[in-house]
């Protein structure tokens, strides 16, 4: 059984003007030591996914549907105080800014031994030992007189490996990072994303790395998930994502990155946007924007169909496969071919 | 440390220098200080001796720098009415302001951090939401009006026939919104005598008695102020990322509000607050008014009715100094609690 068990996840908000789903049928699965990526872009409910797992989704969201197992036990049902005795403990976090995540007013140490504090029974002095401990192993120069410092003495890099050393604090089993570099300097983030990933495996942690940068994920991941308009579209292993993936979106993804465009041309891009959450359009979500879409994409959700390794939610990957690409797909109500999507047809798949 | 002192020091020399020329230009627009001293019996002539002998007809710049002169060695005059020293009838009124301004303080500290951390805790509570409502009326009424609301519920006694009095439930309802008065509404009541002019209600009962209404009155407009502004800033303090980090990390929400929560949420409320404590001491001149309190207000108030220049001026000159005190140590306090901050001279 695996570690970390998400099951037909269904999270919502419910606003004034109605409820809006942020996940829909969210499922996934992380074991023990696995390292499982999040993509997608903005809005697609990565944050609201991490969050959820740690239960931690402010009002007005709530969790209308679904489990989260972990280590046989039920999260979303668990009193506040057995929540809270796993977060921090077994399964702890990083945010997206560390210039933001420490508490301005408060030393290093004091953030420090709180967390340590709040779950084991342990003095002051044993709490400073461990931190310094886990101070030494992100790396961190000088680390007794960081303990007594207050997080604006030190830079946002630093921070940051400080936030890895808080959630690696109680030898967590499952780290939650999300998006742990965006808000760093390119030169940092690969240290950062390094430092990270050696942690992660020499103490044999899960973790749920949130990101929109596909370079990342290929480097650190083994299992990849993609989320677009709070659904996962596709998940499988990592590898045969990033080089042979199956949905139109993935696909899309994939072809913007810099490296995949023809020096001196226009980069590739996914035209159009990712809808609100309000605003989700039937059948497939990524119909408006999909060059594939046929008249099912637009009537029905679709389920999950394996590929190889990969499970992938879309109606046309069995066409895609056996090469019927280029055959007009959407048709009106005379049966004729209406694409308005050629032009850009051409410049996806260049 | 001892460089910020200094420099403040300075700040109170310039802002005394200000006050007190500003307040000896008014004064020729005070009137004529004569007409109270001496009664109808003294006839013109004399007054125009008189005016010659305490130097009122001399030039404004000569008073000024006579004024200056005495006053840079303690001596900021002898009141036309009291004949004494200035300084002296201030210290003597002083403390039984000091003691209504801490009155209140103590009322507004102690119920301001609760009720505004509640209100942003539980926004949605009907305890909340009557705070507020609340809150709005006690900002907008006047002290004056507060004051004399309160004398006339808890001093002189309202009685309400508004029902029936000869149904059960006419006479109840009446006797709920009636209430009893009898409390104190005028003076200090029993003082305690502790050092030098400083006379103290806060040692007996019949003094914190007498303290009771005046310092409620004095409180309500800035209790609201403060409950109303360590909400707002509460609430979005809760917001922050590091507030969700330490729910990631597992503490418990208690230690949140109070220790994680409510230190940021302080550090804009120190700045405010510690301004409006000085601004207190000016509203207590309408407090003191209504309660008859002996204090500083009230002394003001007859000084400038009794064209009391020395008074006015020394009255003024008090009050700049309270300021430059209590921001002084607010900004002494904000340095302790927020880490960002150095204080001139304080080793990094």
């Amino acid at each position: 059984m695996a570690l970390l068990e998400v099951n037909n996840l269904d999270v919502r908000f419910a606003m004034r003007g109605g409820e809006v789903r942020a996940l829909r049928d969210v499922s996934f699965t992380l074991e023990r030591g696995e390292r499982l990526g999040i993509v997608g872009e903005s809005g697609a409910g990565k944050s609201v996914a991490a969050f959820t797992i740690l239960n931690l989704i402010a009002k007005p969201g709530y969790i209308a549907g679904g489990e989260i197992k972990f280590d046989g036990e039920v999260l979303n049902t668990l009193k506040p105080k057995a929540m809270q005795s796993i977060r921090g403990n077994r399964i702890s976090m990083i945010f997206q800014d560390p210039m933001m995540t420490l508490n301005p007013v408060l030393t290093i140490g004091e953030q420090m031994i709180e967390c340590l504090k709040a779950h084991r029974r342990i003095s002051r002095k044993d709490a400073r030992a461990i931190a310094l401990h886990k101070l030494n192993q992100v790396f961190i120069p000088s680390p007794e007189k960081r303990l007594d410092q207050y997080p604006h003495e030190l830079s946002g890099g630093m921070r940051q490996r400080i936030i890895i050393a808080i959630a690696l604090l109680l030898d967590p089993d499952i780290i939650v990072a999300d998006e742990p570099t965006t808000a760093l300097d390119v030169t940092i983030q690969a240290e950062i994303m390094e430092l990270l990933l050696l942690l992660c495996e020499k103490h044999n942690v899960g973790l749920i790395l949130i990101t929109h940068d596909l370079g990342v994920v290929s480097q650190v991941t083994q299992r990849t998930l993609v989320m677009y308009a709070g659904r996962v579209i596709e998940q499988g292993p990592t590898r045969e994502i990033i080089n042979d993936a199956q949905h139109p979106y993935t696909q899309g993804l994939i072809n913007a990155l810099p490296q995949m465009a023809t020096p001196g041309s226009r980069l590739n891009q996914i035209r159009g946007s990712m809808p609100t959450l309000t605003k989700i359009p039937a059948g497939c979500a990524f119909n408006p924007r999909c060059d594939f879409a046929a008249n099912i994409c637009l009537e029905k959700v679709p389920a999950f169909a394996h590929s190889g390794n990969c499970k992938v939610a879309c109606h046309m990957v069995d066409a895609m496969v056996a090469g019927e690409r280029w055959t007009p797909i959407i048709t009106d109500a005379n049966g004729n071919g209406a694409t308005p999507t050629d032009s850009h047809r051409t410049e996806v798949n260049a | 440390m001892i460089a910020f002192l200094i420099k403040r020091l300075m700040h109170a020399v310039l802002v005394m220098f200000v006050i007190s020329i500003i307040s000896f230009a008014i004064q020729d627009n005070l009137g004529d200080p004569l007409r109270e001293m001496t009664g109808q019996a003294v006839s013109e002539a004399q007054r125009e001796v008189m005016r010659d002998e305490m130097g009122l007809n001399d030039p404004f710049i000569t008073q000024y720098l006579r004024f200056a002169g005495n006053a840079l060695q303690g001596d900021l005059g002898n009141s036309y009415f009291y004949k004494q020293p200035a300084t002296e009838v201030i210290l003597k009124h002083l403390p039984a302001t000091l003691e209504l301004v801490m009155a209140s303080s103590l009322i507004i500290i102690l119920l301001s951090a609760p009720i505004g951390v509640f209100a942003a805790i539980r926004p949605r509570n009907w305890l909340s939401r009557l705070f507020m409502g609340t809150s709005i009326i006690g900002i907008s009424v006047p002290v004056f009006l507060t004051a004399i609301v309160l004398i006339q519920l808890f001093a002189i006694g309202v009685t309400v026939d508004w029902f029936p009095s000869d149904t059960t439930w006419g006479s109840v309802l009446n006797g709920m919104l009636s209430t009893d008065g009898g409390m104190p509404s005028y003076g200090r009541g029993e003082l305690v005598h502790v050092a030098g002019t400083w006379s103290s209600g806060f040692f007996t009962a019949d003094g914190l008695w007498h303290l009771v209404l005046p310092a409620i009155s004095l409180a309500s407009i800035m209790l609201p102020l403060f409950i109303r502004l360590i909400r707002a800033e509460m609430m979005e303090v809760l917001q922050s990322d590091y507030i969700k980090f330490a729910r990631a990390k597992g503490i418990g929400l208690k230690r949140i509000y109070f220790l994680h929560a409510l230190k940021n949420t302080m550090l804009p409320v120190i700045t405010v607050g510690g301004v409006q404590i000085g601004t207190m001491v000016a509203y207590t001149i309408l407090t003191e008014t209504v309660f008859q309190w002996p204090g500083m207000g009230l002394m003001f108030l007859e000084a400038i009715t009794r064209s009391d220049i020395p008074l006015i001026v020394a009255y003024l000159m008090m009050v700049g100094v309270i300021f430059v005190i209590t921001n002084t140590l607010v900004d002494l306090i904000y340095g302790l609690v927020n880490p960002t901050v150095k204080l001139a001279g304080k080793p990094a």
